[in-house]
């Protein structure tokens, strides 16, 4: 049994209902987990001696605007003395972007949470210092969100002016 | 877009000062981003006790430039100019990285030889970074003839970039499914004559600075962190070897043929200053190794998959087939279709462990890409490394740990 499977099997095992899915694609395996669970499952991956993931590889969000759950927050796991990856995603509905932070499994997730706040405005609660990043302090709107506009204006027609002045992002009163 | 102007208050920054800052007992300074030794536009709020620095606050942003977002609106081909202005002292590595990505998503083939030039050129591509964090390095702590030397030496690889691509740096020569064409006639020559003077280049370099005493002196035993703390706060590359870890992803995770060179991984122990530059410098050594055995083994014949729904025709078969034809026409007005579905891939740039996590959804243009890159990781262990010394070791340690702005920011 490979060291990714026996990761499934032993998330399975102290996670439970907890597991939404099992991934594979290309032989890369993701888990998908129900929010609540995600510091003790990056704990497991870490911790239980056979997996030992002791390398957080990567941290990132993709928007699935205007489907709903609507934000997938991807982690990517590494096991040095293993050599391989794993990945963990979180789905977050739009109602409620809030997550709990992992800075106390892995510390560098400190920044890449900020970047996520920073571009998809989604919330980790418990984060030591949650400021925007990459964008200017004061900035306004999510620039990473599917439905902010790539810097063009978008065309208003009579049909519909009204539903995209809701979303289109300039002075208003 | 007319904003709300809002001022950031001392609260915000609370939880990062001493108690001492507010007291007015230490001093805040701002260094950047307009700063030389910032290395582009890093700027760093620091508290100083005299010219010890208690607490230092990285602002990272200044060179952002969209380009996630951008590449969203772009097919997968097209999307590829843009990997070249992340890491602009790395173009072909994040081309690599990038084209490694589309080609595990949508399941392309290299042809060999494309993947033996591939590795050429990004071994090339880390000397000459290693070249940049040489000269820079040595250049902040007032060393101004290595300076000079190194981009001479740098200015030969980017003649042999330019000679394959047309361009010196933003060079997008690699594509999903190969390369943008064949190595022209007298690479082999040009490259074998840098790797023939090269060995005696690095060797002067390290005469200037290895054994030097004020060299020493202000690189031994600064900005130490330990490999298990490197580990922890994600940092790759030669700032985590220098440290005592072995990882490589050449090695670990081979990609691109890497398991069929024979090469060794430097490694250093106390993960200061002067161990990174060590490091690199063994790196430029091993890294003419990989080109010698890949320049001896360089096979003939294709150099770009011939798999017609995801590579254009060359153009001589558009006049004679008009299945040819339509693939052109479908491949540069529409692109090529990848699946709904997300692949992450890393590869060893000269800085770290550099990631793509690219997914689809079905059309011709990425859903989201987003770029694990080593820059932002390593600015993020500065206050780590830097507390404690003084305001002249913080620029040795900037400069060791090689962070490009456009790397960090996007």
């Amino acid at each position: 049994m490979s060291v990714v499977e026996k990761a499934v099997t032993v998330l399975n095992e102290s996670l439970g209902d907890d597991i939404q899915e099992v991934l594979i694609f290309r032989e890369q395996t993701t888990i998908v987990v129900e929010r609540s669970a995600i510091v003790r499952a990056s704990q497991i991956l870490r911790d239980t001696p056979e997996l030992q993931f002791n390398f957080l590889a990567a941290l990132t969000a993709v928007d699935y605007w205007p489907e709903e759950p609507r934000f997938k927050i991807v982690y990517q796991f590494y096991s040095l003395p293993n050599k391989v990856f794993i990945g963990l995603n979180v789905m977050l509905p739009s109602e409620d972007p809030k997550i709990n932070t992992i800075e106390s499994v892995f510390p560098n997730a400190n920044w890449h949470e900020r970047e996520i706040f920073d571009m998809f405005g989604v919330t980790f609660e418990g984060h030591s210092d949650l400021r925007r990043i990459i964008m200017p302090y004061d900035w306004q709107g999510h620039p990473l969100r599917k439905d902010y506009p790539l810097g063009y204006e978008e065309v208003q027609f009579t049909f519909n002016f009204d539903e995209i002045d809701k979303r289109k992002p300039y002075a208003k009163e | 877009m007319l904003q709300e102007q809002t001022d950031i208050t001392v609260d915000e920054l609370r939880h990062l000062l001493s108690s001492r800052a507010l007291e007015g007992e230490t001093m805040l300074l701002n260094m950047g981003p307009q700063h030389p030794s910032t290395h582009g536009v890093l700027r760093l709020l620091l508290e100083l006790d005299g010219e010890r620095i208690i607490s230092c606050i990285p602002d990272i942003g200044f060179l952002h430039s969209g380009i996630e977002k951008n590449m969203e609106a772009k097919s997968f081909e097209k999307a590829l100019v843009m990997t070249d202005r992340m890491d602009y002292v790395n173009n072909l590595g994040n081309n690599l990285c990038y084209c490694l990505a589309i080609e595990k998503l949508v399941d392309l083939d290299v042809p060999e030889r494309a993947m033996v030039v591939r590795v050429i050129l990004t071994e090339l591509q880390r000397i000459s970074s290693h070249l940049v964090f040489l000269a820079t390095h040595a250049l902040d702590l007032g060393a101004m003839s290595v300076f000079l030397y190194c981009f001479r030496e740098r200015e030969v690889i980017l003649d042999i970039f330019e000679m394959c691509s047309g361009a010196r740096m933003m060079t997008s020569y690699f594509r999903p499914g190969g390369l943008w064409r064949d190595l022209p006639d007298g690479f082999e020559e040009v490259v074998r004559s840098f790797m023939r003077s090269f060995p005696k280049r690095i060797q002067q370099y390290e005469d200037l600075l290895t054994n030097n005493p004020l060299y020493i002196d202000r690189t031994r035993m600064i900005g130490p962190i330990s490999g298990e703390d490197a580990l922890r706060w994600g940092l790759s590359g030669p700032p985590l070897r220098a440290a005592g870890v072995d990882w490589d992803l050449r090695k670990s995770n081979p990609y691109s043929g890497y398991e069929d060179y024979d090469f060794d991984i430097p490694i250093g122990t106390n993960g200061d200053v002067y161990d990174r530059y060590v490091v690199r410098i063994q790196e430029m050594r091993q890294s003419l190794r990989i080109i010698e055995q890949a320049l001896d083994k360089l096979p003939s014949g294709p150099v770009r998959s011939d798999n017609r729904k995801f590579v254009p025709p060359p153009r001589a078969e558009l006049g004679r087939s008009m299945e040819a034809l339509i693939h052109h026409f479908k491949l540069w007005t529409d692109g090529f279709p990848a699946p709904k579905a997300s692949v992450y891939v890393a590869v060893e740039s000269p800085r770290g462990e550099f990631g793509c996590f690219l997914e689809g959804d079905g059309g011709p243009k990425p859903y989201r890409v987003h770029f694990r890159t080593p820059s932002f990781a390593v600015l993020q262990t500065l206050p780590l490394m830097s507390e404690g010394f003084l305001v002249a070791d913080l620029v040795a340690v900037i400069s060791s740990l090689d962070p490009v702005l456009g790397d960090a920011d996007r």
